[in-house]
């Protein structure tokens, strides 16, 4: 079985937004830029498939402009066998990410697709389920676990409150979410190697998709910012506060 | 503009995230409902008694049963060609769908709303909270997710809403669901809390956060909430997450005990009403965005107000 693994190149994690001034968007010149965490999730799990002898080939697959090319090479170097990177300098939607994944699905026919379940720049939280509509395949989101069992894979999700396990025929959507695995590190010689491994390049209109938005960004700004209040001296001090607000048992 | 709520429930009651979406929703237009589920009799009648509703649109099938999106979101597109804008709340089920939707519609969603600022404008939290995007649907339809803490809550009674059942839709065939563990609690929901006691790394143990933090929420009647510091030492189960990655709570009172404050928990936490910290390192990040704080030792500071409260 062939696994598709859609990975994003976005701001790192550890990097704090920084809104710009004209109120355009979130600065990114000369900062740090990483694989989108909850991808590198995916690209983990899809190399665990492999290892058990589940999947056979994994193809990590791109959006965005040509330094995506980086982001690919780390997936690469952790295992993915070959890489799509569908070069575009816009900033492409979910629903057009999620056709252009789609077309490469019918090339491809792979068996699962496994997605992070949102990008921590947008926080979507949309591209799985609608490639999973464009499909008309089965979706497993915000997984903590994955077994595939024959013709089906069992997805345990993570849901308010607690967890819950669906069934899913094959091929289906998976989208992960934080406690499915931890991401290995990419040693030395295996980023060495990726650096040979095929990557292809493509565009949108290959796939026939336009990527014209949807939705228009009027501006961005900086939340509201919250302001310190008192210290208290005191156990005392608090309860007198409290209660003075109603709260008490 | 003709709204279509999706009503989250628990085969009983209308969970209140659905009760903020309603809000959203009439900022918009006529608000309608839709009820799916398996034996949703109850919850009909319960959802056109919330305010301001106009029709609810009852699909009552096993396969609409679990929420699974590959059969109920077809049911959804169908129910669109007469309606203008789908909205469901932000939870882990609305998510899940709504997406969905917005797909077979060839609709470009728009995620996790915070306001509503015209027919087709919304702000909404981008980079974890850290920016603000004020945005503008161009589809002909408008598909949305409604944070449930930046709405007021639609009241649960004084509407006289029609049921009308549906008869679309069935099962797609492709999932099933095998089962869940909720966890039980007797608290009220994190979500949907008046008041939260969460408790950090700096509880140590499993055994302390039982000893301190659960008596003093149990005093106030109040949600337990962890950081995922706390989640990640195994201290408490993840659905105690309070963050980024956890839940986003926005209660009256939020009490952070031992949370240093972290970007990723204030990203959680920091639109509720008052937030009360307690920490002993004067320096910790979480005093410069709290009402009170008090510095101290929590093992004796807590027990201490636990009495006194």
């Amino acid at each position: 079985m062939k696994i598709l693994v859609p990975v994003k190149r976005v701001l790192d994690y550890n990097v704090k937004p920084r809104v710009k001034a004209d109120g355009t968007g979130v600065d990114l010149a000369n900062v740090k830029m990483s694989m989108n965490p909850f991808d590198e999730i995916g690209v983990e799990e899809a190399i665990r498939l492999k290892e058990k002898g589940v999947a056979t080939e994994i193809v990590a697959v791109s959006v965005g402009p040509a330094k995506a090319q980086e982001t690919l090479r780390t997936a690469l170097a952790m295992g993915a066998d070959r890489a799509i990177l569908v070069q575009t300098d816009d900033e492409v939607e979910p629903l057009a990410l999620a056709k252009i994944f789609k077309a490469i699905a019918d090339a491809e026919q792979p068996g699962l697709v496994i997605l992070g379940k949102q990008a921590i720049d947008g926080d979507n939280n949309q591209t799985g389920q609608m490639l999973a509509a464009l499909t008309g395949w089965a979706q497993g989101t915000f997984a903590s676990a994955v077994n595939v069992e024959g013709d089906h894979v069992s997805v345990t999700r993570e849901v308010d409150g607690g967890l819950e396990t669906v069934k899913l025929k094959l091929p289906a959507i998976v989208t992960t979410d934080l406690r499915l695995n931890e991401p290995r590190y990419a040693s030395l010689p295996n980023i060495m190697k990726a650096k040979s491994k095929p990557l292809d390049t493509k565009s949108p209109a290959d796939y026939g998709v336009d990527t014209a938005p949807r939705v228009k960004t009027v501006k961005v700004s900086e939340p509201p910012v919250r302001s310190a209040g008192v210290k208290v001296a005191d156990v005392d001090e608090l309860v007198a506060k409290l209660k003075a607000m109603g709260v008490h048992s | 503009m003709k709204t279509l709520v999706w009503v989250e429930h628990d085969g009983s009651a209308v969970k209140d995230a659905t009760l903020a979406a309603v809000t959203a929703a009439s900022k918009l237009g006529e608000v309608h409902l839709l009820v799916a589920g398996s034996g949703v009799d109850g919850v009909a009648k319960a959802a056109a008694q919330i305010a301001g509703v106009g029709k609810v649109h009852v699909a009552d099938n096993a396969a609409f049963g679990h929420n699974l999106p590959e059969n109920i979101a077809p049911l959804v597109a169908e129910l669109m060609t007469s309606h203008d804008a789908f909205v469901a709340p932000a939870t882990t089920t609305g998510k899940n769908i709504a997406p969905r939707v917005a797909a077979l519609l060839d609709v470009m969603q728009i995620s996790e709303i915070l306001s509503v600022e015209g027919p087709k404008t919304f702000t909404r939290p981008i980079y974890a909270g850290n920016a603000i995007a004020t945005v503008e649907s161009s589809d002909a339809k408008l598909v949305l997710t409604v944070r449930g803490t930046a709405f007021e809550k639609a009241a649960t009674s004084g509407g006289s809403g029609t049921v009308e059942a549906v008869s679309a839709g069935g099962d797609a065939g492709i999932s099933s669901f095998v089962g869940a563990e909720i966890a039980k609690q007797d608290r009220p929901e994190l979500t949907s809390a008046k008041i939260i006691v969460s408790g950090g790394r700096a509880l140590g143990s499993s055994e302390k956060y039982q000893e301190v933090i659960v008596p003093l929420a149990d005093k106030l009647g109040a949600a337990l909430g962890a950081s995922r510091a706390a989640v990640d030492a195994g201290y408490v189960p993840n659905d105690y997450q309070v963050g980024q990655t956890g839940k986003i709570v926005a209660p009256e009172v939020y009490f952070a005990i031992g949370i240093s404050g972290a970007i990723q928990h204030l990203a959680g936490m920091k639109d509720s009403k008052t937030i009360v910290a307690i920490n002993k390192d004067e320096d910790a990040p979480i005093f410069q965005i709290a009402d009170f704080g008090l510095v101290a030792d929590l093992f004796n500071a807590v027990p201490d107000l636990t009495a006194k409260i």
